[in-house]
């Protein structure tokens, strides 16, 4: 009888994560506690992924683009974090009652109840604020690599704000928010689909519209690598990446105020960390094969493509199920990489083989070790997202590109943006020497 | 006065340099230069497209010194930078006709 009620609560915490807490049973003021401190430091991690994504992108791009991409790392979070306030965090959570949209309004706190003794509310109002925000910002950290070294800085911007106020969290809305998928029984734990797919989606319209960077695909279908600047950036970039993925993962369990969610944080942990391991050394494996030599990139891509894999469901898994899920991830992301080539759609850090192909296929494989989620309700969450993002991105991007324009000037692509767009080197000195 | 320009393999420079300063050379000037002779360049894989290195790192390391000395250190160069594979680099003299000391205005082999 515990365990079916434990069961229960973790499916309902699966289901509708923001309300979900502990509603059958009352929570104590140390549940609470914990509840909300698990919150904020797990958020923590999850909001240093931006610095992640910024040193793998700074690593991957041309070192004339190196400080133009560092800006549109640190700018995008800022706009997430003032989006998702005025309106991203009501379109997702407040009355979307199994619906397609929350409600608009901006965001306050609201912690009366816990203060006055009532901790049923289970965390304090500002902590799934702060968790979800960051989430938000991952999502939109995962266009600026994919569209880098040729799209103008405010046009870039003018996108996150669109992005992270209104794409992410209506179809966010869908699933966390409580809405129509999630009544449908589709499961996203932290957010394979939710957030790297729709980063990924977004992305990939962004590419199309933008075109390749100048001189990437000659004729006859010769793809000319840009190699990246600085491997060791890329590197440390993706180790941070790992890291904050503990609090990705760890952090969506939503709640550390019970013997039976920490045990499950701890799951998440490890199962995060072996999927991880598995998509880097197959995706070094499967390039040695393929190539006849390995390839650092790749091993970066791979491990990033184990972690977005296990995103959809780090719970359930067994340690070694953990490890095919992420290993399955990482031969996607080598084979996705040429594929991409292959239809001259240029993807600078490989964006879109890790956040979008991953994400497709961890939401898919959800099935395999829990069996409260069907295949086919996966597939819809899945096509049914995709299709939302693809038009509503498409949409934006057009727009943008049709008031303010999407492309900078094939010279100022050619001196590099760091020059052009922001008036400053990301390595002065082999400029001025003379200092 | 005559210069010496030796374009050598980077990780020979070490066994160049201490083979020159201990037959007394006093001075030189090295240079990180890339480039290529009969040697060519070499194809790599970058993310599963083939890319051409043309200019291959090499050290350019440069020496102004007395006509009577040129014969030794061409010859001692040429033995320490030559592992005899493809790539080991050129040695070009050139006559040098004028020198100043910067600090004292000292001209010709004085300032050398």
């Amino acid at each position: 009888m515990k365990k079916m009620i434990y069961l229960m609560t973790v499916a309902l915490v699966l289901l509708v994560p923001s309300l979900g807490l502990a509603e059958d049973a009352p929570v104590s003021e140390m549940s609470y506690i914990l509840n909300t401190f698990s919150f904020l430091i797990t958020g923590v991690l999850v909001m240093w992924m931006a610095a992640g994504f910024a040193m793998l992108e700074s690593g991957l791009v041309r070192s004339k683009n190196v400080a133009t991409i560092c800006l549109k790392n640190i700018a995008l979070f800022g706009v997430a974090g003032i989006l998702f306030y005025l309106v991203g965090y009501n379109l997702m959570y407040a009355g979307v009652d199994g619906g397609w949209i929350g409600s608009f309004g901006i965001w306050a706190a609201d912690d009366a109840a816990a203060l006055a003794g009532d901790y049923s509310g289970g965390y304090a109002a500002a902590s799934d604020w702060f968790f979800q925000m960051v989430f938000c910002g991952a999502a939109c950290s995962v266009v600026s690599g994919c569209v880098a070294e040729r799209i103008k800085l405010w046009s870039f911007m003018v996108f996150c704000v669109v992005l992270t106020g209104f794409i992410y969290p209506i179809q966010g809305s869908w699933v966390w928010g409580g809405g129509w998928l999630s009544e449908m029984g589709f499961t996203d734990y932290a957010g394979s689909t939710l957030v790297h797919s729709v980063g990924g989606w977004a992305a990939l319209t962004g590419a199309l519209i933008l075109g390749a960077r100048k001189g990437k695909y000659g004729k006859d279908g010769r793809v000319n690598a840009m190699p990246g600047n600085n491997i060791p950036l890329a590197t440390i970039g993706t180790f941070i990446l790992w890291m904050g993925w503990y609090g990705f993962n760890g952090g969506s369990v939503l709640s550390l105020g019970s013997a039976a969610s920490a045990v499950e944080m701890s799951n998440v942990f490890v199962n995060t960390n072996t999927a991880a391991c598995g998509g880097m050394i197959a995706a070094m494996l499967m390039v040695q094969v393929l190539y006849k030599k390995t390839d650092v990139t790749m091993a970066l891509n791979g491990a990033l493509a184990g972690l977005v894999s296990i995103t959809a469901g780090p719970a359930t898994p067994s340690l070694g199920a953990a490890l095919l899920i992420g290993a399955v991830g990482g031969v996607l992301v080598v084979l996705a990489v040429p594929f991409f080539d292959k239809l001259k759609i240029d993807d600078v850090v490989g964006a879109l083989s890790v956040h979008l192909v991953c994400g497709i296929w961890g939401t898919l494989a959800v099935p395999f070790t829990n069996s409260d989620a069907s295949f086919a309700t996966q597939a819809i969450g899945v096509v049914a997202i995709g299709a939302f993002v693809l038009v509503t991105s498409a949409v934006t991007w057009f727009i943008v590109k049709l008031i303010m324009g999407l492309r900078c000037s094939e010279e100022d692509e050619l001196l590099g943006l760091d020059v052009t767009e922001v008036g400053l080197s990301a390595y002065p000195d082999f400029q001025k020497t003379s200092q | 006065m005559k210069k010496i320009e030796c374009i050598i393999k980077p990780f020979k420079l070490d066994d160049v340099k201490n083979a020159l300063t201990e037959m007394g050379v006093t001075g030189m000037t090295v240079s990180e230069v890339r480039g290529f002779g009969r040697q060519k360049g070499h194809t790599e894989l970058y993310r599963g497209a083939e890319y051409q290195i043309d200019f291959i790192p090499k050290v350019k390391l440069e020496l102004v010194v007395a006509a009577d000395q040129v014969a030794k250190i061409v010859e001692t160069v040429q033995k320490e930078a030559c592992t005899g594979r493809i790539g080991d680099g050129k040695i070009f003299v050139t006559s040098v006709e004028q020198s100043v000391r910067i600090r004292t205005g000292e001209t010709g082999a004085d300032s050398l």
